[in-house]
């Protein structure tokens, strides 16, 4: 460097043309400057690219939540038909119950040495809306809902005594209804809350579940002689209505089950026993594996997540659309400002590429604002499926859409500029030097 | 080596009517390393397409430009800009500033469209015509005065072999447009560029040793061409030009 005194004589080999440079000076001054429209456009496009995201997403978090998880037994045992209604009704506490089975499939059932658990479900009572479930003290002595967790009870709870009427509730419950150990409740009839249905019987909660993150947290448990003594429950199983009296020890031929959930010592034996109960069988179904049956409404809803899925990749498409109109729009104003730059030097090419990085950095920007709209919605079902199903979906997954996504939405922006930004390259230098008055 | 060589230089637009126009015809014409000219053109002597023709912005219909020793026609569009970039700086009658962009950065832009950014340099440049406290300011809170100056420190940016300038006082009173032009006329000389200065001032022109006019050596000018259509500016004739 030879800066003569005063002067500007010397002559210094400069780097390269610092194209990049003036991209990215230009680009960001244009953004700043047509802040409002660029700010607008940015967020269509986070509406396009969250909603993708979001769909995508929620759609393998559910699948996963609801088939890859485990839920503790291999399978279950109800009346004949859907195996699908009866996993929704004994695993996730959804749906009506399909029908009853003896009480001698369950007593079968648990002798044999393959069975590790048998736990039995009778259902037909709610209280405000939550089910209650008759079963055995086993499903909290021996039963692990994931590997190697049982279910706890919270400080100051106990398991309830089979023979009186006694309740233990899932958080869940708990939260919702305000009951705490030591209150007590009146069940409902029926699995839907109708308050005219209210039976006189009172239980007392003596234990509050801790909180499981599964549907459990969603069910009253009471013993399961308890059901059978409710008032108007119908006992068959000899082939005429029962009622049972006070005191009275009901006869295992009128107890009546609405599923057997089952954990085996090996798969092996849960191919045995479907073909025992579906194949051969006639009274009993039997869904087994238990994620199968789901994995099969998954399938079935699949069109659903098509439409969904379609949808979204519109609001892409028109995220893509207004980043041409609003680019396009300024295009005219801006004729002087690419004479100006062309009159210094800047090629065609280079107009052409401030405009296209331009409608691309819109992308870029509404893609990131995308990422906050997707946790939104996500955070958002969560709550939901979790409220209304118990299953907790893990958000934290990534799913290849999350970056995926970004990058199409970036292309599609790019691409949308380069309408403007042909407009922009065939703009004539001499012609736009002076101002138009 | 010459800064600028003009031979057989022709150019017609198309005018309203649809018929060609010539408005620039010059059989030869040219500028020395460093030498400063005075061009005496009034408006409708052709003398913003002509420095557009020599800048690379209009193409010519025949003839040769040689910006120092750079063949200007025939050749790419893409080369014209090239040359444009690194051997001319343009100073326009109305400056063309580019109105987003701070002093320092209507300099540098045009470093970096030529032989690439020196911060340093475009500093000392606006240092040099007297704007050095105002490098961050846009164009519209500077006044015309040092709006000009800023055209001239970018003119200079790239170190030019030629400076090409389209009445650059036209804008400014007197008293100012003589300091102007001296500050060009500085300027070009420290910097070893040659200038090429279209005015119609006498007063401005004064000040060059070689004063040249553009009536007597554009043969379209002389040859008793419609005032108006000659003058006519190219976006006058073009198909979408406005008023």
């Amino acid at each position: 460097m030879s800066a003569a005194a005063g002067g500007l004589s010397m002559q210094v080999q400069r780097s390269r043309p610092a194209v990049l440079h003036a991209l990215l000076l230009l680009v960001r001054r244009s953004l700043r400057q047509h802040a409002f429209s660029s700010l607008v456009t940015a967020f269509s496009v986070a509406l396009g690219s969250g909603l993708v995201m979001a769909v995508f997403s929620i759609q393998k978090q559910a699948r996963d939540a609801f088939t890859g998880g485990d839920v503790g037994f291999d399978g279950v045992v109800g009346a004949r038909g859907s195996q699908l209604q009866l996993v929704l009704n004994a695993v996730y506490h959804l749906e009506t119950s399909p029908g009853n089975i003896p009480w001698s499939i369950y007593d079968d059932l648990r002798r044999r040495p393959y069975v590790e658990l048998a736990v039995p479900y009778a259902l037909g009572d709610n209280y405000r809306g939550f089910r209650v479930v008759g079963t055995t003290e086993e499903l909290f002595t021996k039963f692990e809902y994931q590997f190697g967790r049982k279910y706890t009870i919270q400080p100051g709870g106990v398991v309830f005594d089979p023979s009186l009427q006694e309740a233990v509730i899932g958080d869940f419950v708990a939260r919702q209804t305000g009951l705490r150990v030591g209150h007590a409740f009146s069940p409902y009839h029926g699995l839907a809350f109708d308050e005219h249905e209210q039976h006189h019987e009172e239980y007392r909660v003596v234990g509050v579940l801790a909180p499981t993150n599964t549907p459990a947290d969603r069910v009253i448990w009471i013993p399961i002689e308890g059901v059978f003594r409710l008032g108007g429950h119908v006992l068959r199983g000899t082939g005429e209505e029962y009622h049972p009296l006070a005191g009275e020890e009901i006869a295992d031929e009128h107890k009546e089950l609405s599923a057997v959930m089952l954990k085996l010592t090996s798969p092996k034996f849960g191919m045995q026993l479907d073909k025992e109960i579906n194949k051969l069988g006639k009274t009993a179904t039997f869904a087994w594996p238990i994620a199968n049956s789901m994995a099969e409404l998954f399938n079935k809803l699949g069109w659903v997540n098509r439409v969904l899925e379609l949808v979204a990749y519109l609001v892409i498409v028109v995220a893509a659309a207004s980043i041409l109109a609003s680019i396009y729009n300024t295009i005219n104003e801006r004729r002087r400002e690419f004479a100006i730059l062309r009159a210094l030097g800047a090629r065609r090419r280079m107009v052409f590429s401030a405009i296209v990085l331009e409608a691309a950095a819109i992308a870029g920007i509404g893609s990131l604002f995308g990422y906050v709209l997707y946790a939104v919605v996500l955070m958002a079902a969560a709550v939901v499926v979790r409220n209304q199903v118990g299953v907790v979906l893990d958000f934290t997954q990534i799913h290849p859409m999350l970056l995926a996504t970004p990058l199409i939405m970036v292309s599609l922006g790019a691409l949308a500029g380069v309408v403007p930004a042909v407009k922009a390259y065939a703009t004539d230098v001499a012609d736009n030097l002076t101002p138009h008055t | 080596m010459a800064a600028l060589e003009i031979q057989d230089l022709r150019k017609s637009f198309v005018d309203p009517a649809g018929r060609p126009a010539l408005v620039v015809d010059i059989p030869q014409f040219a500028i020395d390393t460093g030498e400063q000219v005075g061009l005496a053109g009034t408006s409708g002597s052709g003398k913003t397409t002509l420095l557009h023709l020599i800048a690379g912005i209009l193409q010519a219909d025949s003839g040769r430009i040689r910006v120092a020793g750079l063949d200007m026609t025939g050749v790419a569009g893409l080369v014209r800009d090239r040359i444009r970039a690194q051997h001319i700086g343009y100073i326009f009658q109305t400056f063309n500033l580019l109105q987003g962009y701070t002093a320092l950065e209507n300099v540098e832009l045009g470093m970096m469209f030529g032989r690439g950014l020196d911060s340093a340099y475009a500093r000392r440049l606006l240092d040099r015509v007297g704007l050095g406290d105002r490098l961050h300011y846009r164009p519209r809170q500077l006044s015309v005065g040092q709006q000009q100056r800023v055209a001239v420190a970018r003119a200079l940016a790239n170190h030019p072999d030629l400076v090409l300038a389209d009445e650059p006082t036209g804008n400014l009173d007197a008293r100012h447009s003589l300091r102007a032009l001296e500050l060009i006329q500085e300027i070009c000389r420290e910097t070893g560029a040659a200038l090429l200065l279209v005015s119609h001032d006498q007063a401005v022109l004064s000040a060059f040793q070689r004063v040249e006019d553009l009536q007597t050596r554009n043969c379209a000018a002389a040859s008793g061409q419609p005032a108006q259509e000659a003058a006519a500016p190219p976006h006058a004739t073009a198909s979408t030009g406005g008023s």
